[in-house]
């Protein structure tokens, strides 16, 4: 029988691990972009899941000041999203952002592409068919 | 009893961890900034609010688990206000929903 205290060690273990995962998701998003409000999304995700990582840190050393900075960091994390949607309102759009919209429609519409060729010859012939198929509709569309 | 709290609160943790790789998934799978920002602030707060709440139980003084539960307060109460001050800059501004969204009640246009 596993004692308690052994169970909550593993527990606190398990969750750091998993905060740890999801800050590392979370930051490939913020580097990622494609547009300002995902990276400001990204940035207030990444202050709650610091809050959690904090109440975490707190019960694991029992020392209970870290709450206190849980309540500061949820208040910065609040102003700072509140700020850049100020910003964002103000700044207006950007060519980066149309850039990145025109790049996202492009692999969209590749997508669909390689979908549709794969349904075709999926339907038609077989196997064999599919990857040439698939391969120059992309190529095509690299093209343009 | 003081084990079954101690039970309680490392569920808590887990929960709360699990609920914030969700979010983080859902804003690495979405498809564009509405439909992410639906995914962090809803399983993101979910998320930090289970470990602050699982913090509180976890205390044995009433201080910290009074502040505790009103970090977990205040959070509830400000992550909406954040999000939907964020989407509706984006929206203002311009940036437009993925290809795939089935309906914009905000589209200029249809006033009615």
């Amino acid at each position: 029988m596993i004692s308690v205290a052994a169970i909550f060690d593993h527990a606190v273990t398990l969750a750091l691990g998993i905060l740890s995962l999801s800050f590392l998701v979370t930051i490939y998003r913020i580097v990622k972009g494609p547009t300002l409000p995902d990276r400001i999304l990204g940035l207030d995700m990444l202050v709650a899941i610091a809050i959690g990582f904090i109440a975490v840190i707190g019960i694991k050393t029992g020392y209970t000041l870290y709450v206190d900075v849980a309540i500061a960091l949820g208040l910065v994390g609040f102003l700072a999203t509140v700020a850049f949607a100020r910003f964002v309102l103000s700044r207006g759009k950007t060519e980066d952002d149309i850039i990145a919209e025109a790049r996202e429609a492009v692999s969209v519409a590749r997508r669909e592409a390689k979908a549709a060729a794969k349904a075709r010859s999926g339907g038609g012939l077989g196997g064999m068919e599919v990857r040439p198929a698939a391969g120059k509709t992309s190529e095509r569309q690299d093209n343009e | 009893m003081s084990e079954l709290l101690t039970l309680i609160s490392a569920a808590l943790l887990v929960v709360g961890s699990f609920f914030a790789l969700v979010a983080s998934i859902g804003l690495l799978r979405l498809p564009d900034v509405y439909t992410r920002m639906h995914a962090a602030s809803k399983a993101g707060t979910m998320g930090s609010c289970l470990m602050l709440i699982a913090l509180a139980i976890h205390a044995t003084d009433v201080g910290t688990m009074s502040r505790a539960l009103a970090g977990v307060v205040f959070f509830l109460l400000t992550a909406p206000v954040s999000s939907h001050l964020l989407a509706k800059a984006a929206y203002a501004v311009g940036y437009r929903l993925h290809s795939s969204s089935v309906m914009d009640d905000m589209e200029p246009g249809d006033n009615v």
